[in-house]
Protein backbone atom coordinates (compact mmCIF):
# COMPACT_ATOMS: atom_id res chain seq x y z
CA UNK A 1 0.00 0.00 0.00
CA UNK A 2 3.04 2.59 1.04
CA UNK A 3 4.52 1.86 -2.34
CA UNK A 4 1.52 2.35 -4.35
CA UNK A 5 1.58 5.72 -2.38
CA UNK A 6 4.44 6.75 -3.55
CA UNK A 7 4.58 5.90 -7.05
CA UNK A 8 1.85 7.90 -7.04
CA UNK A 9 3.37 10.57 -5.60
CA UNK A 10 6.80 9.69 -7.98
CA UNK A 11 4.09 10.20 -10.89
CA UNK A 12 5.19 14.23 -11.48
CA UNK A 13 2.95 16.16 -9.79
CA UNK A 14 0.70 18.56 -11.58
CA UNK A 15 -1.02 21.83 -11.01
CA UNK A 16 -4.47 21.28 -9.02
CA UNK A 17 -6.16 22.89 -12.32
CA UNK A 18 -4.64 20.31 -14.76
CA UNK A 19 -7.09 17.85 -14.95
CA UNK A 20 -6.00 14.13 -14.89
CA UNK A 21 -9.04 13.42 -17.92
CA UNK A 22 -10.56 16.00 -19.84
CA UNK A 23 -13.26 14.94 -21.93
CA UNK A 24 -14.60 17.88 -23.89
CA UNK A 25 -17.80 18.26 -26.79
CA UNK A 26 -16.87 14.65 -27.19
CA UNK A 27 -18.93 13.23 -30.20
CA UNK A 28 -18.66 9.81 -31.47
CA UNK A 29 -20.96 7.76 -34.07
CA UNK A 30 -21.45 4.32 -35.63
CA UNK A 31 -22.72 4.87 -39.14
CA UNK A 32 -25.91 6.81 -38.93
CA UNK A 33 -26.13 6.10 -35.30
CA UNK A 34 -24.95 8.90 -33.03
CA UNK A 35 -23.80 7.38 -29.85
CA UNK A 36 -22.27 10.83 -28.23
CA UNK A 37 -23.52 13.84 -28.36
CA UNK A 38 -20.94 16.31 -27.05
CA UNK A 39 -20.08 15.00 -23.77
CA UNK A 40 -18.06 16.66 -21.35
CA UNK A 41 -16.12 15.71 -18.14
CA UNK A 42 -13.05 16.68 -16.09
CA UNK A 43 -11.61 13.93 -13.61
CA UNK A 44 -8.69 15.69 -11.25
CA UNK A 45 -6.11 13.69 -9.81
CA UNK A 46 -7.63 11.51 -7.00
CA UNK A 47 -11.37 11.80 -8.51
CA UNK A 48 -13.17 8.39 -8.47
CA UNK A 49 -15.82 9.58 -11.16
CA UNK A 50 -18.39 6.85 -11.32
CA UNK A 51 -20.58 6.85 -14.64
CA UNK A 52 -24.08 5.56 -14.63
CA UNK A 53 -26.31 4.88 -17.38
CA UNK A 54 -29.26 2.23 -18.95
CA UNK A 55 -27.89 0.07 -21.17
CA UNK A 56 -27.08 1.84 -24.71
CA UNK A 57 -25.96 4.91 -23.14
CA UNK A 58 -22.89 5.08 -24.83
CA UNK A 59 -20.86 4.48 -21.09
CA UNK A 60 -18.30 1.96 -23.20
CA UNK A 61 -17.79 4.21 -26.03
CA UNK A 62 -16.86 7.32 -23.90
CA UNK A 63 -14.29 5.51 -22.01
CA UNK A 64 -12.92 3.68 -24.61
CA UNK A 65 -12.51 7.26 -26.76
CA UNK A 66 -10.47 8.00 -23.60
CA UNK A 67 -7.81 5.72 -24.46
CA UNK A 68 -8.92 6.01 -28.05
CA UNK A 69 -9.75 2.09 -28.34
CA UNK A 70 -12.36 3.83 -30.06
CA UNK A 71 -12.07 7.28 -32.25
CA UNK A 72 -13.97 10.38 -31.45
CA UNK A 73 -15.63 11.91 -34.50
CA UNK A 74 -15.57 15.06 -32.79
CA UNK A 75 -14.36 16.91 -29.55
CA UNK A 76 -11.20 16.98 -27.50
CA UNK A 77 -9.56 14.39 -25.00
CA UNK A 78 -6.66 15.42 -22.59
CA UNK A 79 -4.37 13.53 -20.61
CA UNK A 80 -3.04 15.08 -17.43
CA UNK A 81 -3.07 18.18 -20.03
CA UNK A 82 -1.52 16.76 -23.12
CA UNK A 83 -4.24 16.82 -25.89
CA UNK A 84 -4.64 13.92 -28.09
CA UNK A 85 -4.46 14.99 -31.79
CA UNK A 86 -6.16 13.64 -34.43
CA UNK A 87 -6.08 13.89 -38.28
CA UNK A 88 -8.88 13.60 -40.57
CA UNK A 89 -8.30 10.78 -43.37
CA UNK A 90 -10.48 9.04 -45.87
CA UNK A 91 -12.14 6.46 -43.71
CA UNK A 92 -12.74 9.17 -40.66
CA UNK A 93 -10.52 10.54 -37.80
CA UNK A 94 -7.21 9.04 -37.27
CA UNK A 95 -4.77 9.74 -34.30
CA UNK A 96 -2.43 12.21 -35.61
CA UNK A 97 0.60 10.31 -33.81
CA UNK A 98 0.46 6.67 -33.00
CA UNK A 99 3.51 7.20 -30.81
CA UNK A 100 1.38 9.35 -28.59
CA UNK A 101 -1.23 7.52 -28.10
CA UNK A 102 0.56 4.14 -27.64
CA UNK A 103 2.68 6.48 -24.81
CA UNK A 104 -0.76 7.74 -23.42
CA UNK A 105 -1.70 4.61 -23.27
CA UNK A 106 0.80 3.17 -21.41
CA UNK A 107 -0.29 5.41 -18.12
CA UNK A 108 -3.64 4.56 -18.61
CA UNK A 109 -4.78 1.55 -16.85
CA UNK A 110 -7.79 -0.23 -18.57
CA UNK A 111 -9.70 -2.92 -16.62
CA UNK A 112 -12.73 -4.69 -18.59
CA UNK A 113 -16.27 -6.04 -18.27
CA UNK A 114 -14.72 -9.44 -19.45
CA UNK A 115 -11.42 -9.26 -17.91
CA UNK A 116 -9.06 -10.06 -21.11
CA UNK A 117 -6.42 -11.66 -19.45
CA UNK A 118 -3.86 -12.70 -22.05
CA UNK A 119 -4.30 -16.68 -21.60
CA UNK A 120 -1.28 -18.05 -23.21
CA UNK A 121 0.39 -16.21 -20.04
CA UNK A 122 0.75 -16.89 -16.47
CA UNK A 123 -0.98 -14.21 -13.96
CA UNK A 124 2.55 -12.58 -12.92
CA UNK A 125 3.50 -12.71 -16.84
CA UNK A 126 -0.15 -10.93 -17.54
CA UNK A 127 1.21 -8.74 -15.10
CA UNK A 128 4.47 -8.10 -16.01
CA UNK A 129 3.85 -7.25 -19.37
CA UNK A 130 3.22 -3.61 -19.81
CA UNK A 131 6.04 -2.43 -17.51
CA UNK A 132 8.62 -5.09 -19.19
CA UNK A 133 7.68 -4.88 -22.63
CA UNK A 134 5.99 -1.42 -23.28
CA UNK A 135 7.85 1.01 -20.58
CA UNK A 136 10.74 -1.51 -20.94
CA UNK A 137 11.26 -1.45 -17.08
CA UNK A 138 13.59 -4.05 -15.70
CA UNK A 139 12.66 -7.31 -15.44
CA UNK A 140 13.42 -8.29 -11.85
CA UNK A 141 11.97 -5.18 -10.27
CA UNK A 142 8.80 -5.64 -12.51
CA UNK A 143 8.34 -9.32 -11.11
CA UNK A 144 9.13 -8.05 -7.42
CA UNK A 145 6.83 -5.34 -7.74
CA UNK A 146 4.28 -7.91 -9.66
CA UNK A 147 4.39 -9.86 -6.62
CA UNK A 148 3.63 -7.21 -4.42
CA UNK A 149 0.13 -6.18 -6.55
CA UNK A 150 -0.76 -9.93 -6.65
CA UNK A 151 -0.50 -10.08 -2.64
CA UNK A 152 -2.61 -6.47 -2.48
CA UNK A 153 -5.10 -7.74 -4.82
CA UNK A 154 -5.05 -11.07 -2.88
CA UNK A 155 -4.26 -13.66 -5.13
CA UNK A 156 -0.07 -14.21 -4.70
CA UNK A 157 -0.69 -17.78 -5.04
CA UNK A 158 -2.04 -17.48 -8.07
CA UNK A 159 1.19 -15.80 -10.14
CA UNK A 160 2.27 -19.06 -12.05
CA UNK A 161 -1.85 -19.86 -13.08
CA UNK A 162 -2.62 -19.34 -15.99
CA UNK A 163 -5.92 -17.03 -16.67
CA UNK A 164 -8.42 -19.99 -17.06
CA UNK A 165 -7.92 -21.48 -14.04
CA UNK A 166 -9.12 -18.82 -11.94
CA UNK A 167 -12.52 -17.57 -11.12
CA UNK A 168 -13.74 -14.86 -12.61
CA UNK A 169 -13.69 -12.55 -9.19
CA UNK A 170 -9.40 -13.66 -9.47
CA UNK A 171 -9.61 -12.62 -13.21
CA UNK A 172 -10.87 -9.47 -12.69
CA UNK A 173 -8.78 -8.93 -9.63
CA UNK A 174 -5.44 -10.02 -11.78
CA UNK A 175 -6.67 -7.32 -14.15
CA UNK A 176 -6.38 -4.78 -11.90
CA UNK A 177 -3.33 -5.47 -10.36
CA UNK A 178 -1.95 -5.88 -14.64
CA UNK A 179 -3.54 -2.21 -15.12
CA UNK A 180 -1.76 -1.05 -11.83
CA UNK A 181 1.74 -2.75 -13.04
CA UNK A 182 1.59 0.37 -15.82
CA UNK A 183 1.72 2.94 -12.44
CA UNK A 184 -1.32 4.51 -14.43
CA UNK A 185 -1.86 8.24 -14.19
CA UNK A 186 -5.66 7.21 -14.06
CA UNK A 187 -7.50 4.06 -14.62
CA UNK A 188 -10.68 3.12 -16.69
CA UNK A 189 -12.87 0.49 -15.46
CA UNK A 190 -15.92 -0.52 -17.88
CA UNK A 191 -18.43 -2.73 -15.72
CA UNK A 192 -15.73 -4.59 -13.77
CA UNK A 193 -18.19 -6.43 -11.73
CA UNK A 194 -20.86 -7.14 -14.49
CA UNK A 195 -19.73 -10.66 -15.90
CA UNK A 196 -19.23 -11.83 -12.21
CA UNK A 197 -21.53 -14.51 -10.49
CA UNK A 198 -23.14 -12.29 -7.65
CA UNK A 199 -21.14 -14.06 -4.71
CA UNK A 200 -17.96 -12.85 -6.48
CA UNK A 201 -18.87 -8.92 -6.92
CA UNK A 202 -17.44 -8.00 -3.23
CA UNK A 203 -13.76 -9.19 -3.89
CA UNK A 204 -13.62 -7.14 -6.63
CA UNK A 205 -15.31 -4.26 -5.28
CA UNK A 206 -13.51 -4.01 -2.11
CA UNK A 207 -10.39 -4.24 -4.08
CA UNK A 208 -11.23 -0.85 -5.77
CA UNK A 209 -12.90 0.82 -2.85
CA UNK A 210 -9.05 0.05 -1.28
CA UNK A 211 -7.89 1.67 -4.58
CA UNK A 212 -10.13 4.91 -4.19
CA UNK A 213 -8.40 5.00 -0.75
CA UNK A 214 -5.18 5.15 -1.92
CA UNK A 215 -6.24 8.38 -3.71
CA UNK A 216 -5.56 6.99 -7.45
CA UNK A 217 -7.77 8.75 -10.29
CA UNK A 218 -10.64 6.55 -11.20
CA UNK A 219 -13.13 6.12 -13.71
CA UNK A 220 -16.04 3.65 -13.45
CA UNK A 221 -18.62 2.55 -15.40
CA UNK A 222 -20.81 0.60 -13.26
CA UNK A 223 -24.16 -0.54 -12.04
CA UNK A 224 -22.83 -1.02 -8.33
CA UNK A 225 -25.45 2.04 -6.90
CA UNK A 226 -23.36 1.60 -3.65
CA UNK A 227 -19.92 2.27 -5.09
CA UNK A 228 -21.15 5.09 -7.06
CA UNK A 229 -22.96 6.35 -4.03
CA UNK A 230 -19.97 5.73 -1.59
CA UNK A 231 -17.05 5.38 -3.00
CA UNK A 232 -16.75 8.29 -5.58
CA UNK A 233 -16.46 11.28 -5.30
CA UNK A 234 -18.14 12.29 -8.39
CA UNK A 235 -21.25 10.86 -10.12
CA UNK A 236 -22.01 11.36 -14.02
CA UNK A 237 -25.26 10.05 -15.45
CA UNK A 238 -24.86 9.48 -19.50
CA UNK A 239 -28.29 9.02 -21.18
CA UNK A 240 -28.76 8.53 -25.10
CA UNK A 241 -25.02 10.42 -25.58
CA UNK A 242 -25.31 13.02 -23.57
CA UNK A 243 -24.69 14.13 -19.84
CA UNK A 244 -28.39 14.05 -17.57
CA UNK A 245 -26.85 14.45 -14.52
CA UNK A 246 -23.64 15.74 -12.96
CA UNK A 247 -22.14 16.16 -9.48
CA UNK A 248 -21.37 14.96 -5.84
CA UNK A 249 -23.51 11.56 -4.98
CA UNK A 250 -24.98 13.73 -2.39
CA UNK A 251 -26.01 16.12 -5.09
CA UNK A 252 -27.02 13.34 -7.72
CA UNK A 253 -28.65 10.73 -5.66
CA UNK A 254 -30.26 13.09 -2.94
CA UNK A 255 -32.24 16.33 -3.67
CA UNK A 256 -33.20 17.33 -7.38
CA UNK A 257 -32.67 14.91 -10.12
CA UNK A 258 -33.94 14.54 -13.30
CA UNK A 259 -36.81 12.13 -13.88
CA UNK A 260 -34.89 10.35 -16.27
CA UNK A 261 -32.30 9.39 -13.39
CA UNK A 262 -35.48 8.89 -11.20
CA UNK A 263 -36.49 6.32 -13.66
CA UNK A 264 -33.05 4.87 -13.99
CA UNK A 265 -32.62 4.38 -10.23
CA UNK A 266 -36.03 2.48 -9.96
CA UNK A 267 -35.71 -0.12 -12.97
CA UNK B 1 17.96 -65.50 -51.31
CA UNK B 2 15.12 -68.24 -50.74
CA UNK B 3 12.65 -66.96 -48.13
CA UNK B 4 12.25 -63.66 -49.15
CA UNK B 5 9.53 -61.09 -46.67
CA UNK B 6 9.44 -58.07 -44.53
CA UNK B 7 12.59 -58.91 -42.56
CA UNK B 8 14.84 -58.91 -45.94
CA UNK B 9 13.73 -55.77 -46.84
CA UNK B 10 14.57 -54.26 -43.45
CA UNK B 11 17.40 -56.38 -43.44
CA UNK B 12 20.78 -54.39 -43.09
CA UNK B 13 22.73 -57.81 -43.88
CA UNK B 14 24.09 -59.15 -46.58
CA UNK B 15 20.91 -58.71 -49.32
CA UNK B 16 19.08 -56.60 -47.04
CA UNK B 17 17.12 -53.79 -48.22
CA UNK B 18 17.50 -52.05 -44.92
CA UNK B 19 20.28 -49.32 -45.87
CA UNK B 20 17.86 -47.65 -49.30
CA UNK B 21 15.15 -48.57 -47.46
CA UNK B 22 16.26 -46.29 -44.62
CA UNK B 23 17.80 -43.64 -46.61
CA UNK B 24 14.29 -43.53 -48.95
CA UNK B 25 12.47 -42.99 -45.49
CA UNK B 26 15.04 -40.20 -44.61
CA UNK B 27 15.00 -38.41 -47.92
CA UNK B 28 10.72 -38.85 -47.33
CA UNK B 29 11.24 -36.83 -44.23
CA UNK B 30 13.71 -34.53 -45.57
CA UNK B 31 11.62 -33.16 -48.61
CA UNK B 32 8.00 -33.05 -46.87
CA UNK B 33 9.67 -31.14 -44.31
CA UNK B 34 11.22 -28.59 -45.96
CA UNK B 35 7.98 -28.48 -48.27
CA UNK B 36 6.15 -28.33 -45.47
CA UNK B 37 8.08 -25.45 -43.89
CA UNK B 38 7.85 -23.61 -47.34
CA UNK B 39 4.20 -24.42 -47.13
CA UNK B 40 4.00 -22.58 -43.44
CA UNK B 41 5.74 -19.41 -45.05
CA UNK B 42 2.91 -19.49 -47.94
CA UNK B 43 0.94 -20.11 -45.19
CA UNK B 44 1.27 -17.24 -43.21
CA UNK B 45 1.86 -14.44 -46.31
CA UNK B 46 -1.52 -15.81 -47.43
CA UNK B 47 -3.17 -15.58 -44.11
CA UNK B 48 -2.16 -12.30 -43.76
CA UNK B 49 -3.49 -11.44 -47.58
CA UNK B 50 -6.95 -12.61 -46.38
CA UNK B 51 -6.87 -10.81 -42.67
CA UNK B 52 -5.22 -7.41 -43.37
CA UNK B 53 -4.97 -7.23 -46.96
CA UNK B 54 -6.68 -5.25 -49.55
CA UNK B 55 -9.34 -5.72 -52.43
CA UNK B 56 -6.52 -6.82 -54.59
CA UNK B 57 -4.62 -8.66 -52.31
CA UNK B 58 -7.53 -10.85 -50.43
CA UNK B 59 -8.12 -11.28 -54.47
CA UNK B 60 -5.05 -13.10 -55.18
CA UNK B 61 -4.66 -15.19 -52.31
CA UNK B 62 -8.63 -16.06 -52.60
CA UNK B 63 -7.76 -16.82 -56.46
CA UNK B 64 -4.36 -18.81 -55.11
CA UNK B 65 -6.65 -21.31 -52.42
CA UNK B 66 -9.54 -21.93 -55.17
CA UNK B 67 -7.14 -23.16 -57.52
CA UNK B 68 -4.77 -25.36 -55.86
CA UNK B 69 -7.79 -26.97 -54.14
CA UNK B 70 -9.09 -27.32 -57.49
CA UNK B 71 -6.62 -28.81 -59.58
CA UNK B 72 -4.75 -32.32 -58.49
CA UNK B 73 -1.37 -32.43 -56.43
CA UNK B 74 0.24 -34.85 -59.68
CA UNK B 75 -0.34 -32.50 -61.68
CA UNK B 76 0.90 -29.16 -59.82
CA UNK B 77 4.02 -31.22 -59.28
CA UNK B 78 4.20 -32.01 -63.06
CA UNK B 79 3.89 -28.17 -63.89
CA UNK B 80 6.88 -27.46 -61.23
CA UNK B 81 9.40 -30.37 -62.31
CA UNK B 82 8.56 -30.03 -66.25
CA UNK B 83 7.55 -25.96 -65.78
CA UNK B 84 11.18 -25.42 -64.77
CA UNK B 85 12.55 -26.70 -67.43
CA UNK B 86 10.88 -24.61 -69.28
CA UNK B 87 12.08 -21.79 -67.76
CA UNK B 88 15.50 -23.37 -67.06
CA UNK B 89 16.11 -24.44 -70.28
CA UNK B 90 16.60 -21.72 -72.45
CA UNK B 91 18.36 -19.70 -70.09
CA UNK B 92 20.58 -22.80 -69.98
CA UNK B 93 20.88 -22.17 -73.28
CA UNK B 94 21.93 -18.94 -72.96
CA UNK B 95 24.61 -19.37 -70.99
CA UNK B 96 25.88 -22.10 -73.39
CA UNK B 97 24.64 -24.93 -71.56
CA UNK B 98 22.86 -27.76 -73.82
CA UNK B 99 19.90 -30.15 -73.54
CA UNK B 100 17.65 -30.19 -70.80
CA UNK B 101 17.51 -28.18 -67.54
CA UNK B 102 15.43 -28.89 -64.92
CA UNK B 103 15.06 -28.21 -61.12
CA UNK B 104 16.42 -31.68 -59.26
CA UNK B 105 13.68 -33.43 -57.93
CA UNK B 106 14.04 -32.74 -54.49
CA UNK B 107 13.79 -28.90 -54.92
CA UNK B 108 10.85 -28.81 -57.80
CA UNK B 109 8.90 -31.48 -55.15
CA UNK B 110 9.51 -29.91 -52.53
CA UNK B 111 8.41 -26.41 -54.08
CA UNK B 112 5.07 -28.70 -54.95
CA UNK B 113 4.49 -29.35 -51.98
CA UNK B 114 5.34 -25.99 -50.28
CA UNK B 115 2.90 -24.84 -52.56
CA UNK B 116 0.00 -27.27 -52.72
CA UNK B 117 0.15 -27.21 -48.98
CA UNK B 118 0.00 -23.30 -48.57
CA UNK B 119 -3.61 -23.33 -49.59
CA UNK B 120 -4.19 -25.58 -46.41
CA UNK B 121 -2.05 -23.59 -44.07
CA UNK B 122 -3.67 -20.08 -45.64
CA UNK B 123 -6.72 -21.45 -44.03
CA UNK B 124 -5.30 -22.77 -40.75
CA UNK B 125 -3.66 -19.91 -39.48
CA UNK B 126 -6.64 -17.73 -41.07
CA UNK B 127 -9.08 -19.78 -38.74
CA UNK B 128 -6.32 -19.87 -36.03
CA UNK B 129 -6.26 -15.60 -36.21
CA UNK B 130 -10.19 -15.93 -35.62
CA UNK B 131 -9.94 -17.69 -32.72
CA UNK B 132 -7.86 -15.18 -30.81
CA UNK B 133 -10.11 -13.09 -28.63
CA UNK B 134 -10.73 -9.78 -29.82
CA UNK B 135 -10.91 -8.31 -26.12
CA UNK B 136 -6.68 -10.25 -25.35
CA UNK B 137 -6.09 -8.10 -28.82
CA UNK B 138 -7.88 -5.03 -27.44
CA UNK B 139 -6.12 -5.25 -23.76
CA UNK B 140 -2.63 -5.23 -25.46
CA UNK B 141 -3.42 -2.21 -27.44
CA UNK B 142 -5.20 -0.98 -24.42
CA UNK B 143 -1.71 -0.55 -22.68
CA UNK B 144 0.06 1.28 -24.95
CA UNK B 145 2.06 -1.69 -27.10
CA UNK B 146 2.60 -0.80 -30.84
CA UNK B 147 1.02 -2.72 -33.82
CA UNK B 148 4.24 -4.80 -33.96
CA UNK B 149 4.23 -5.48 -30.15
CA UNK B 150 0.84 -7.10 -30.37
CA UNK B 151 1.21 -9.09 -32.81
CA UNK B 152 4.66 -10.50 -31.42
CA UNK B 153 3.52 -11.06 -28.57
CA UNK B 154 -0.05 -11.72 -28.47
CA UNK B 155 -1.49 -12.82 -31.84
CA UNK B 156 1.40 -14.82 -33.06
CA UNK B 157 1.64 -17.07 -29.95
CA UNK B 158 -2.12 -17.36 -29.53
CA UNK B 159 -2.12 -18.15 -33.05
CA UNK B 160 0.35 -20.61 -33.01
CA UNK B 161 -1.09 -22.78 -29.92
CA UNK B 162 -4.79 -22.72 -31.66
CA UNK B 163 -3.23 -23.62 -35.35
CA UNK B 164 -1.58 -26.43 -33.78
CA UNK B 165 -3.97 -29.30 -34.25
CA UNK B 166 -4.65 -27.93 -37.99
CA UNK B 167 -0.88 -28.07 -38.40
CA UNK B 168 -0.61 -31.53 -37.58
CA UNK B 169 -3.67 -32.49 -40.15
CA UNK B 170 -1.49 -30.57 -42.75
CA UNK B 171 1.76 -32.55 -41.94
CA UNK B 172 0.20 -35.85 -42.70
CA UNK B 173 -1.49 -34.35 -45.47
CA UNK B 174 2.03 -33.56 -46.77
CA UNK B 175 3.65 -36.48 -45.86
CA UNK B 176 1.31 -38.76 -48.05
CA UNK B 177 1.57 -35.89 -50.77
CA UNK B 178 5.58 -36.38 -50.71
CA UNK B 179 4.74 -39.90 -52.15
CA UNK B 180 3.59 -37.95 -55.51
CA UNK B 181 7.23 -36.89 -56.03
CA UNK B 182 8.34 -40.04 -57.14
CA UNK B 183 7.54 -39.30 -60.35
CA UNK B 184 10.48 -37.14 -60.63
CA UNK B 185 12.61 -39.83 -60.18
CA UNK B 186 13.75 -38.64 -56.35
CA UNK B 187 14.24 -42.15 -54.46
CA UNK B 188 11.80 -41.38 -51.36
CA UNK B 189 10.14 -44.59 -49.89
CA UNK B 190 7.55 -45.26 -52.65
CA UNK B 191 10.30 -45.03 -55.40
CA UNK B 192 12.35 -46.99 -53.31
CA UNK B 193 9.65 -49.76 -53.31
CA UNK B 194 9.06 -49.61 -56.90
CA UNK B 195 12.54 -50.26 -57.53
CA UNK B 196 12.59 -52.75 -54.99
CA UNK B 197 9.45 -54.47 -56.36
CA UNK B 198 10.83 -54.18 -59.89
CA UNK B 199 14.14 -55.92 -59.27
CA UNK B 200 13.12 -58.88 -56.79
CA UNK B 201 9.87 -59.84 -58.08
CA UNK B 202 7.91 -59.12 -54.90
CA UNK B 203 5.96 -56.42 -55.31
CA UNK B 204 3.29 -56.78 -52.71
CA UNK B 205 6.30 -57.37 -49.99
CA UNK B 206 8.08 -54.00 -50.68
CA UNK B 207 4.98 -52.30 -50.92
CA UNK B 208 3.74 -53.64 -47.61
CA UNK B 209 7.65 -52.56 -46.49
CA UNK B 210 6.89 -48.69 -47.26
CA UNK B 211 3.37 -48.58 -45.40
CA UNK B 212 4.85 -49.43 -42.96
CA UNK B 213 7.60 -46.99 -42.76
CA UNK B 214 4.70 -44.06 -43.79
CA UNK B 215 2.81 -45.43 -40.44
CA UNK B 216 5.71 -45.26 -38.00
CA UNK B 217 7.10 -41.68 -39.53
CA UNK B 218 3.36 -40.49 -39.37
CA UNK B 219 2.22 -42.07 -35.83
CA UNK B 220 5.58 -40.98 -34.21
CA UNK B 221 5.52 -36.91 -35.41
CA UNK B 222 1.46 -37.48 -34.22
CA UNK B 223 2.48 -38.39 -31.01
CA UNK B 224 5.39 -35.67 -30.98
CA UNK B 225 2.46 -32.94 -32.16
CA UNK B 226 0.08 -34.17 -29.59
CA UNK B 227 2.67 -33.88 -27.15
CA UNK B 228 3.92 -30.48 -28.53
CA UNK B 229 -0.24 -29.38 -28.50
CA UNK B 230 -0.74 -30.38 -24.88
CA UNK B 231 2.20 -28.53 -23.26
CA UNK B 232 1.77 -24.83 -25.06
CA UNK B 233 -2.04 -24.96 -25.04
CA UNK B 234 -2.01 -25.07 -21.07
CA UNK B 235 -4.44 -22.83 -19.67
CA UNK B 236 -5.96 -22.18 -23.52
CA UNK B 237 -9.10 -24.04 -22.63
CA UNK B 238 -11.76 -21.74 -22.54
CA UNK B 239 -14.85 -22.23 -20.20
N1 LIG C 1 -18.39 -0.89 -32.76
C1 LIG C 1 -19.67 -0.51 -32.81
N2 LIG C 1 -20.32 -0.49 -33.99
C2 LIG C 1 -21.61 -0.10 -34.07
N3 LIG C 1 -22.34 0.29 -33.03
C3 LIG C 1 -21.77 0.30 -31.81
C4 LIG C 1 -20.40 -0.11 -31.64
N4 LIG C 1 -20.09 -0.01 -30.33
C5 LIG C 1 -21.21 0.43 -29.72
N5 LIG C 1 -22.21 0.62 -30.60
C6 LIG C 1 -23.57 1.12 -30.28
O1 LIG C 1 -23.41 2.31 -29.58
C7 LIG C 1 -24.37 2.43 -28.55
C8 LIG C 1 -23.68 2.69 -27.23
O2 LIG C 1 -22.91 1.59 -26.91
P1 LIG C 1 -22.07 1.51 -25.56
O3 LIG C 1 -21.16 2.67 -25.47
O4 LIG C 1 -21.45 0.16 -25.52
O5 LIG C 1 -23.20 1.63 -24.46
P2 LIG C 1 -23.14 1.27 -22.91
O6 LIG C 1 -21.74 0.91 -22.55
O7 LIG C 1 -23.62 2.48 -22.21
O8 LIG C 1 -24.09 0.12 -22.73
C9 LIG C 1 -25.18 1.15 -28.58
O9 LIG C 1 -26.37 1.39 -29.28
C10 LIG C 1 -24.30 0.20 -29.34
O10 LIG C 1 -25.08 -0.72 -30.05
MG1 LIG D 1 -20.93 -0.93 -21.91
Amino acid sequence: MNMLQSQNASLAPVAESVPAVRVSQLRKSYGALEVLKGVSLDAHDGDVVSILGSSGSGKSTMLRCINMLEVPNGGEIAIGGEVIRLKETRTGPQPADRLQVDRLRSRIGMVFQSFNLWSHMTILENVIEAPVHVQKRPKAECIEEARELLAKVGIADKADHYPAHLSGGQQQRAAIARALAQRPRVMLFDEPTSALDPELVGEVLRVMRALAEEGRTMLVVTHEMGFARDVSNKVVFLHKGVVEEEGSPDDVFGGSRSERFRQFLVR
Amino acid sequence: MNEFGLLTVFSFGPGGWGPAMFKAAAMTIAVALTGFVFGAMVGALGAWAKIAGGRITRGIADGYTTVLRGIPDLLVIYLFYFGSSAVLTPIGRMFGATGFLSLPGFLAGALAIGIVSGAYHTEVFRGAYRSVSRGEIEAAVAIGMSRALVFRRIIVPLSLRFALPGLGNVWQLVLKESALISVTGLVEILRQAQIGAGSTRQPFTFFLAAAILYLVISSVSGWTLQRAEQRFTRGLRRV
